[in-house]
This record gives C-alpha cells, sequence and structure tokens, in this order.
C-alpha cells in the first residue's frame, strides 16, 4: 500500500530509492544533500540488502556508479554543484557506453566552492553535457518534494529504456524542506540480467565489453550517430511539462523546479490586479519542450523567464520562441531566491512597461 | 638432390643446405599436435598483441589469461582495463571486460564487485595509472579491503603517451619530461607505492614479481594462482606489482631493457612477497 508522510526532500528521495529496489548507491558528503547517504546507511541495506558505500571521493563515486552500472543493475548517486563538477569526466564514459544510472544533483549556489543556499546554476552543466564530446543526460527538474520522490522511480525506468545516464536536477531547497508526501510500494530489486551486462562469460554467449574507446575515427563517429539517433527519439519520446492558466493568458511566466512554484504565487498575485499570467514549467530539461512553448509564443504577448542563475533556460526559451514574441528575464544568483512580490515587480517592469 | 620445400611452396625458398633444412623442419614441427608444449589458452583472444617487441605485457597477459583457464572461471571473471599501454587488454582477455578512466580502474572495480561479490574482478594498471592519477582510487580500494586482485605492471615510465616521466622513474633515469634525469629536488622521488600498500590492515596478499626471465615468470603465475585463490576465499585484497621493461621509451632493445631493469629497477624495486599469509607484515 501507499503510505503518506512528513518528509524532507532528501530523505524522501532516499526512500525512494529504496522502494525502487535500487541495487546499490554510492556517495560522497556534500551540503545541502548528506542526507541521502545519511537515510541510505541507516535503512539502505538493513532493509533489501542494497549496497551503500561512501566512497573517497565524488571521482571515485561517478567510477563506482559506472562499475555497478556494468553489472546491469539500478545503481544511483547523488551530490551537490562541485561534487557534481568532480563528476562529469566519468558521466561522459558513462554517456558514451550507454550505462544506465541515476544521478541526482541537488544544486547549490556558485560559481567555485560558492554557497550551500538553492540555486539553479547548473543548468548549462546538466542540459547541455557538462562533460566533454557530444553526450545527453535526460534531465528531470522536480518542483516538488513528491517529484523527487516520483523522479526517482521514473529516472530508473528511463535509463532502463534508453540506456543512458538520468539526470534529477534537484536544488538545495526542495532538498531541505519538509512536504507531505504519497510514497509508492516497494519494488523488488532487480533479478532479470541484462544481455550486454558484465556477468561473466559464459560458454554460450561471446564476451561482453563495455568501452568508451573507439580509437578508428570511422568507429567513432559511428557510435556518435548511433548516440544521436537515440537523442532526436528521445526529444520524440520524452517531453514532460506541466503548464498553469496559459490558456487564456496574456503573458507567461517561464520557470523549473521550486522557482516554478514561486511563479505560481506571483501569478495570482497578478490575477488580483487583473493581469492575466500564465506559468509555463518544463519538468524534462533535456529534452526541452522547445514545441510546446513556440505553440504557446502565437498565443501570448510576451514571456518573462524566472531562474535562480544569471539567465540560463532563457536561451532555450528564446531558441523556442525564435523571435516571436518578447522573452524577457529575471534571475537571482548565488543562493537566494526570488520572492512572489519581485517576480510581480518585474512582470509589471519588463512585460507591462511600468506598474499596472 | 635433397630437395624440401617450406610451406608456402614457393619455388624459390628451395633449400639445399642440409644444417637449414634441419632447423626448418624442428620449426615446422612444433605445428604439429603431438609436438605442442604451448597453446593458447581459451581465455585469451586470436587478436595479436599491440605491444611493442620484448615488453613485459604479453607474458603478464598470457599468465594473468592461462591462471583464468587452469582455475576454469572464465564464466566468473570481469577485467578492467586502465588508460594507458594496456587500454586495449579487453581485445585480448575472451573475458568480459570493461575499459575504466584513467586512474579508476578500482573504483570501477568497486562497483562491479560489490554488486556481484561472488564473481571474480581483476584490474589491470601501469604506474602513471595507478599510482599518480589515479593514486587515492588505489589507496582507498585496498584500505576498504575490496576483495579484488589489482595488478600493477610498473615499468617506470609512461609508455603509451610516449615516455614521460612516471611516479615510478628511478632518479637520474631519462624520459622526455625529465630529459636530464630525474632530479628528487624538483621531481620527487620514486613511489614505492606496493610497500604502501601493503602497510594497509585490509590487503591480504601483497607482492612484486617480474618477468624478465623464464624463472620469474613462473614465479610469477603461481603468485596469480594464489591471488585468484585468496580472493575466493574472500581474504580482501590482493596487489601484485610487475616489475616490467619499455623496450621503445627506454630506447633499447629487448635484451638490453632486460638487463638495465636488473641492474637497476630490480635493485630499487626488491621482488618477493611484501605481505603474504604466514609473512610477518610489512607494519
Amino acid at each position: 500500500m501507499s503510505e503518506m508522510k512528513l518528509m524532507k526532500g532528501n530523505e524522501a528521495m532516499a526512500e525512494a530509492a529504496i522502494r525502487c529496489g535500487c541495487d546499490a548507491y554510492f556517495g560522497y558528503p556534500i551540503t545541502p544533500q548528506s542526507e541521502v547517504l545519511e537515510y541510505l546507511a541507516l535503512y539502505g541495506e538493513k532493509r533489501t540488502g542494497m549496497v551503500v558505500l561512501q566512497a573517497e571521493s565524488e571521482v571515485a563515486v561517478i567510477n563506482m556508479v559506472y562499475g555497478g552500472a556494468c553489472t546491469g543493475k539500478r545503481v544511483m548517486t547523488s551530490s551537490s554543484s562541485p561534487g557534481v563538477s568532480l563528476m562529469q569526466e566519468g558521466i561522459s564514459y558513462i554517456a558514451t557506453a550507454e550505462l544506465p544510472c541515476l544521478l541526482v544533483n541537488v544544486n547549490r549556489g556558485g560559481p567555485g566552492l560558492g554557497t550551500i543556499q538553492p540555486a539553479q546554476g547548473d543548468y548549462f552543466q546538466a542540459v547541455k553535457g557538462g562533460g566533454h564530446g557530444d553526450y545527453k543526460l535526460i534531465v528531470l527538474a522536480p518542483s516538488t518534494v513528491q517529484e523527487m520522490v516520483d523522479h526517482v522511480k521514473l529516472g530508473f525506468e528511463l535509463a532502463f529504456k534508453w540506456k543512458n545516464p538520468i539526470m534529477i536536477l534537484s536544488d538545495g531547497s526542495l532538498g531541505q524542506m519538509m512536504e507531505k508526501v504519497e510514497l509508492y510500494d516497494e519494488i523488488p530489486r532487480k533479478t532479470e540480467v541484462e544481455s550486454w551486462a558484465l556477468t561473466g562469460k559464459p560458454k554460450t554467449r561471446e564476451r561482453n565489453v563495455i568501452t568508451s574507446l573507439f580509437i578508428d575515427p570511422k568507429e567513432m563517429e559511428e557510435v556518435n550517430i548511433r548516440l544521436q539517433k537515440k537523442y532526436r527519439e528521445i526529444e520524440k519520446e520524452e517531453i514532460r511539462y506541466a503548464s498553469y492558466n496559459c490558456e487564456d493568458a496574456d503573458y507567461v511566466l517561464v520557470a523549473f523546479g521550486l522557482v516554478a512554484r514561486i511563479c505560481k504565487k506571483a501569478a495570482q498575485l497578478a490575477a488580483e490586479k487583473g493581469i492575466k499570467i500564465g506559468v509555463f514549467r518544463p519538468i524534462t530539461l533535456y529534452p526541452f519542450p522547445y514545441q510546446a512553448l513556440s505553440d504557446l509564443s502565437e498565443k501570448v504577448k510576451g514571456m518573462l523567464v524566472i531562474e535562480m542563475n544569471a539567465g540560463q533556460m532563457v536561451e532555450d526559451v528564446r531558441l523556442a520562441v525564435n523571435g516571436k514574441v518578447k522573452v524577457e528575464f529575471h534571475g537571482r544568483m548565488g543562493g537566494m531566491v526570488p520572492s512572489p512580490e519581485e517576480i510581480l515587480e518585474n512582470i509589471e517592469e519588463k512585460l507591462l512597461g511600468g506598474k499596472a | 638432390m635433397n630437395e624440401k620445400r617450406l610451406i608456402t611452396g614457393d619455388p624459390a625458398d628451395v633449400l639445399t643446405d642440409e644444417a637449414q633444412i634441419d632447423a626448418m623442419i624442428a620449426r615446422e614441427s612444433i605445428c604439429n599436435n603431438e609436438n605442442l608444449i604451448y597453446e593458447r589458452p581459451e581465455t585469451l583472444t586470436d587478436a595479436i598483441f599491440h605491444y611493442c617487441p620484448g615488453c613485459g605485457h604479453g607474458v603478464t597477459h598470457r599468465l594473468i589469461a592461462e591462471v583464468i583457464n587452469e582455475l576454469d572461471i572464465q564464466s566468473e571473471t570481469i577485467g578492467i582495463a586502465p588508460v594507458g599501454c594496456a587500454v586495449f587488454a579487453y581485445h585480448y582477455f575472451n573475458i568480459d571486460m570493461t575499459e575504466a578512466a584513467h586512474g579508476r580502474a578500482t573504483a570501477v572495480a568497486t562497483g562491479i564487485k560489490r554488486l556481484l561479490p561472488d564473481k571474480y574482478v581483476f584490474s589491470y594498471q601501469g604506474d602513471g595509472d595507478l599510482a599518480a592519477i589515479g593514486t587515492g582510487e588505489t589507496i582507498h580500494t585496498c584500505n576498504r579491503g575490496e576483495n579484488i586482485l589489482i595488478v600493477f605492471v610498473n615499468n617506470g615510465i609512461y609508455g603509451m603517451t610516449g615516455g614521460q616521466m612516471a611516479p615510478t622513474t628511478l632518479i637520474g633515469m631519462k624520459s622526455t619530461t625529465s630529459p636530464y634525469g630525474r632530479d628528487a629536488a624538483t621531481m620527487g622521488y620514486p613511489l614505492r607505492i606496493t610497500e604502501m600498500i601493503a602497510t594497509l590492515p585490509a590487503t591480504y596478499y601483497v607482492t612484486r614479481q617480474a618477468v624478465n626471465t623464464p624463472a620469474n615468470v613462473r614465479k610469477a603465475k603461481k603468485a596469480f594462482q594464489k591471488a585468484f585463490e585468496y580472493q575466493k576465499q574472500k581474504k580482501g585484497t590482493c596487489f601484485i606489482e610487475i616489475v616490467s621493461n619499455c623496450p621503445s621509451n627506454w630506447k633499447m632493445t629487448p635484451l638490453q631493457s632486460n638487463k638495465w631493469l636488473e641492474e637497476n629497477m630490480l635493485t630499487f624495486y626488491k621482488l618477493g612477497d611484501i605481505k603474504a599469509p604466514g609473512k610477518e607484515s610489512a607494519e
């Protein structure tokens, strides 16, 4: 039976991992997501026998994830911005070797060592490929603790469906805040063996080799072509977004994650003043809902993108809208969170040309 | 005239000299099954090694493959190739294998072994991979006592990238990045990482071997046999260093390189068990 609980985002996500039959979690402490490792250390092995290992660094973590994923099991890690930066080389290898795994970034303020407060400054890193070469992660952006739970399950499903690393791009506030969540029933741990996995070569099959090395440029290009073909299919099948009051809106706020919830509140404040504002929230940051935003731009007078960074997703919104309406931007940085009132002011100033 | 021809049947190959003919027959006769004293184990593919003539990697590969074959554990063994000269090791071992990022083979091995604790897992790494960029992973993997075998081929130089200084390059030894010889004042000292590893309580069997002579090859093979046996018994980390040569980057013939290895490498990297059951620990 599913179960209702009041839980902190990071702990809810860890609980979700256990309930998803996660086979292994490799982690390294970093604020604001250390609760994931702590929760799993406390309950993971005890409840399902899953592997929970604190590694010596995020570099080691991502390579343990690589090794674990080679066995065809459900493997995950979580970290926060500087830690995720350290993982980028390994993520590129995992994507190229087409291994399924789940990665979580509880985004904190940067750049540099930055701050432990929430931010969205890792959008580019997550969506455009933070490591070397042409690869893509499927990037899920939860906006509630409930979605952090749901995205763990969805993430594992997508990882194995596409043989691709999945990233949940959360932030420090979602990780730390407590909300009511509905927890799904426990899924048993994986018993089926993937045909491509490293399990030891029996006489009955050829050896399995997992590599991201293709020294012959012709072969390397073929691998790239195959990957790009997969990404095009993902772009067709996996786009997810949510919209709020967009049908009869004059203007639309575009935001992902926690910020989309603040935008909803701002839209309500605007409605009280007679301004019709919708909110559009991409749930998959890759694949990005370009077409939906393009369609929406035909119906509204302008868009305002709100992010907790210096303007990252706004580039994708502008690509989608392609100049059909004006796309303005307001961002807070360094761990600062915009308030609904502040967003309303920006609507008035940037979209309406002054106070309504 | 006693006319004999080579297998090709090319008339130009006609030989008349009796001694030459006898030598040829002796060579051909090893192709007959009853005369075979060595054959490729099933755990090696028929791919031709890309290693330079005289390099110790080929023999080391063969020993590991033979041991896996003799223990009949092909279906239970997973290997991890490094970045370095052995980056293509998975072309040669006929077993399930992966290829790790530079220095991270033991982290990858940890991931595999933790999920498949009943399989045999080994990493195969060079000195740059294991003792420079991957030092952290090496030490912590051994400190956790991961029940795997780490094979460490030490030839004191970066081979694949063309002869740069390694953490194990000897004092005074020339490389492309220590062209006047390694100077401890600015480049530090050659790292005896195997001795460091032996101080960790979770390692079980730590040994240094070589493959430069038939006698050493036989001893090295015994070490591999023991390591797989200990892994079966879940004893903890086994670590086998193979002190090897690099004729190409040492700029020597294979014979010269083996002599140089004997006189220089083996006097600094002394062969033998550093930590073994029944032997007093290095601590």
